[in-house]
C-alpha cells in the first residue's frame, strides 16, 4: 500500500526515489488485493491511469512541475463526470453513461497532473450514509469487514484507508465526506459552499453540494483543497472573490486561539467512546493553549429535520433530468409520460425514490410553507446561531459522527436511524461553511474516531490551523485491521 | 400527529410507475419521517431573511457571446434512440 503523504510521495517523485508508474502500480496492485473484499471503486481507468502517469514521469524528466497532485494517484467519487470514463452515480438509471465532459474539478487535477485511477462506490446519488444504497453492491470498511464505510463517499474514503489511491474527491451535501472519513479513520473536508466547482457533479441538491479531499494528513487535505478550488464561470453559484491559503495555518499550533465545544452534539444517541475521545482532546486542545469553552446553538436540535426537507425538495427537482429521453436508462411506454414514469420508477432504488416522493410532497400544493417554506426559515436561523457563534470563537469542535462504523444492514431497515448518522455533518452544509474531520484515535472494538473542526465561511486557514494541531496531538496512524494480511 | 399523504398523486407528480404494494410501503415511510421533520415547525424566532447563497451573492452573469458547446453527436450518442440530431420520444399527447 502507499502509506506516504502527498508531500512525502511529491518529495520523492522529483528527487528520483520513485516514479509515477511505480507509485501508480502500488495503488493498483493494492486495488487488486483488496478489492474483493472491501468493494471501493466501480471502475478502475488502469489505461487512462497508465498514460497519465507516463506522462508525468516525462514531465519530471523534462524540468516540468505541475504542482503538489503531479504524478499522485487519486480516486473520484462515481458522481463527477469524466469523459469517456463510465459515470452511474452508482445507479441502474446511468448504467453505461459515457459523458462528453469533465467535471470542472477533473479538468483541475489533469491538468495539475493528477493521476486518476478510477471512480469510487457511493449510496445512489449521494444519497445516503452507508454506502449500501449502490445499485452495484455495498463497500466495507478497511477496519472490519462487516461494517459499513460510512457514506454517501464511502468508496472514496476506503479506497485511502486501503491506500489505493493518496487522495480521493468526494461530495458532501450533508456530511457525506465527513462522515464517511470519520468511520475509515481518514481526514475528510468539506469547503466552504461556492469554492470548489460543481460543474460536472451530478447534482443531488444544488445549495448544499459541495466538492472536497480524502487524504491521510491534514496538510496533504489543503494541498488537495488548493489543487481543485477556485472560481469557474461554468458554476453560478462559484465565489469569484480572494480565496484564503489553507496552508498558512498549518503548523502554527492553537496557542490562543478560541475553540467552542458544541453542546447539542452530545448526550442522547452518541456512543460513550466518542464522547470520550472528543473530550479527550478538547483536554488536549486547552493543554496546548487554546482557549476553550462550550457553546450552545439550540437551532442544531432542528437542523436535521430541516435537512430532511430541503434536500430532497432539491433532489426532487434535480432528479427530474432522469427521464429516459437523453441519457441513461429507458423502458418504452406507448406516451412520453408513461415512458418516463417506467423508465424513473425501474431505473431508482428505493432510497431515491423515497426522497423524490419526498421532496415532490414537501414542494407541493398545501404543504409547502409548512414543510419547505419552514425549512428554509430554520436554514436562515442555524445562519444566524452560527453567526452568534463565532462572534465568541474562531472555530466550533464536536464528534464528526454520534458513532463509529456500524454493522451493514443495521440501519437499512429504518430510514430515520439511518439519517441521524449526519446530525453533526448537517448544520456545516445548511449554513455552507467549511468543516473536516480529523481521526483521533480508535474505540475498544478497534474501530476508528473522528473529530470534527467548522470555521466560519472562507475560514479554512483557521479551520487547517486547527484541524492540524488536532492531528498532532491524537497521533493516529491509519493501519485498517482488516486489510492488513492483504497489504 | 399523522400526516396525511395521498402517496398516489405525489407518485404521479414525481412520474414514478409504483404498484399498490410500493405505494403504501412509501406512504408509511414518508409519514415516519414527516412527523420528525415537522419539529422545523418548533422555530419560535423569526429569521430576518430566508436562507440563500452563504456568501450573501446574488445572480452572476455572463457577457452574452456565442461560446464553443458540447458536440451534438457525441451527445446523442447518449441518448437511448435519436435520430437526424434529435432526440427521439413517443408523443407527449394521446391521439384518439
Amino acid at each position: 500500500m502507499i502509506d506516504s503523504s502527498i508531500s512525502e510521495a511529491g518529495r520523492r517523485l522529483r528527487s528520483g526515489e520513485v516514479t509515477a508508474l511505480s507509485l501508480l502500480k502500488t495503488a493498483l496492485d493494492t486495488a487488486g488485493r483488496t478489492e474483493a473484499q472491501l468493494h471501493a471503486f466501480l471502475t478502475l481507468d488502469t489505461e487512462g491511469a497508465r498514460q497519465a502517469a507516463a506522462q508525468a514521469d516525462a514531465d519530471f524528466a523534462d524540468g516540468i512541475d505541475l504542482g503538489p497532485l503531479h504524478g499522485i494517484p487519486v480516486a473520484l467519487k462515481d458522481n463527477m463526470c469524466t469523459r469517456g470514463v463510465e459515470t452511474t452515480a452508482a445507479s441502474q438509471i446511468l448504467a453505461g453513461y459515457l459523458p462528453p465532459y469533465d467535471a470542472t474539478v477533473v479538468t483541475r487535477l489533469r491538468s495539475g497532473g493528477a493521476v486518476v485511477v478510477g471512480k469510487t462506490n457511493l449510496d445512489e446519488f449521494a444519497m445516503g450514509s452507508s454506502t449500501e444504497n449502490s445499485a452495484y453492491g455495498t463497500t466495507y470498511n478497511p477496519w472490519d469487514l462487516t461494517r459499513v464505510p460510512g457514506g454517501s463517499s464511502g468508496g472514496s474514503a476506503a479506497s485511502v484507508a486501503a491506500g489505493s489511491s493518496l487522495a480521493a474527491f468526494g461530495s458532501d451535501t450533508g456530511g457525506s465526506i465527513r462522515q464517511p472519513a470519520s468511520l475509515c479513520g481518514v481526514v475528510g473536508m468539506k469547503p466552504t459552499y461556492g469554492t470548489v466547482s460543481r460543474y460536472g457533479l451530478i447534482a443531488f441538491a444544488s445549495s448544499l453540494d459541495q466538492i472536497g479531499p480524502f487524504t491521510r494528513t491534514v496538510e496533504d487535505s489543503a494541498l488537495a483543497l488548493q489543487a481543485i478550488w477556485g472560481h469557474d464561470p461554468h458554476d453560478a453559484t462559484s465565489y469569484a472573490g480572494d480565496y484564503p491559503d489553507p496552508t498558512n495555518g498549518l503548523g502554527r499550533g492553537v496557542e490562543g486561539l478560541r475553540i467552542g465545544l458544541v453542546s447539542e452534539l452530545s448526550g442522547e444517541g452518541f456512543e460513550p467512546a466518542v464522547e470520550t475521545a472528543t473530550g479527550a482532546m478538547v483536554a488536549s486542545l486547552e493543554s496546548a493553549g487554546a482557549e476553550v469553552s462550550e457553546v450552545s446553538l439550540p437551532t442544531f436540535d432542528i437542523a436535521l429535520s430541516a435537512y430532511y426537507l430541503i434536500a430532497p425538495a432539491e433532489a426532487s427537482s434535480n432528479l427530474a433530468r432522469f427521464d429516459g429521453i437523453r441519457y441513461g436508462l429507458r423502458v418504452d411506454g406507448s406516451t412520453t409520460e408513461e415512458l418516463m414514469s417506467r423508465t424513473r420508477a425501474e431505473g431508482f432504488g428505493p432510497e431515491v425514490t423515497r426522497r423524490i416522493l419526498l421532496g415532490t410532497y414537501s414542494l407541493s400544493a398545501g404543504y409547502y410553507d409548512a414543510f419547505y417554506g419552514q425549512a428554509q426559515r430554520v436554514r436562515a436561523a442555524i445562519q444566524e446561531d452560527f453567526a452568534r457563534a463565532y462572534q465568541q470563537v474562531d472555530v466550533l469542535v464536536s464528534p464528526t459522527s454520534p458513532t463509529v462504523a456500524f454493522e451493514a444492514g443495521a440501519r437499512t431497515a429504518d430510514p430515520l436511524a439511518m439519517y441521524l448518522s449526519d446530525i453533526c455533518t448537517i448544520p456545516s452544509n445548511l449554513s455552507g461553511h467549511p468543516a473536516i474531520s480529523v481521526p483521533i484515535g480508535l474505540d475498544d472494538a478497534g474501530l476508528p474516531i473522528g473529530f470534527q473542526v467548522m470555521a466560519p465561511a472562507l475560514g479554512e486557514e483557521v479551520m487547517y490551523q486547527a484541524a492540524a494541531e488536532v492531528e498532532h496531538l491524537a497521533g493516529f496512524s491509519i493501519s485498517p485491521t482488516a486489510i492488513e494480511g492483504a497489504l | 400527529m399523522p400526516i396525511e399523504i395521498d402517496i398516489a398523486h405525489v407518485a404521479r407528480l414525481a412520474r414514478l410507475a409504483l404498484d399498490e404494494g410500493e405505494l403504501e410501503s412509501y406512504r408509511a415511510q414518508l409519514g415516519v419521517i414527516l412527523e420528525h421533520a415537522a419539529r422545523v415547525q418548533s422555530l419560535e424566532i423569526e429569521p430576518e431573511v430566508e436562507a440563500a447563497h452563504p456568501l450573501g451573492f446574488a445572480n452572476a452573469f455572463r457577457e452574452d457571446v456565442l461560446r464553443p458547446s458540447l458536440d451534438r453527436d457525441e451527445v446523442l450518442a447518449q441518448a437511448p434512440s435519436a435520430v437526424d440530431g434529435y432526440f427521439l420520444a413517443p408523443p407527449a399527447l394521446e391521439s384518439e
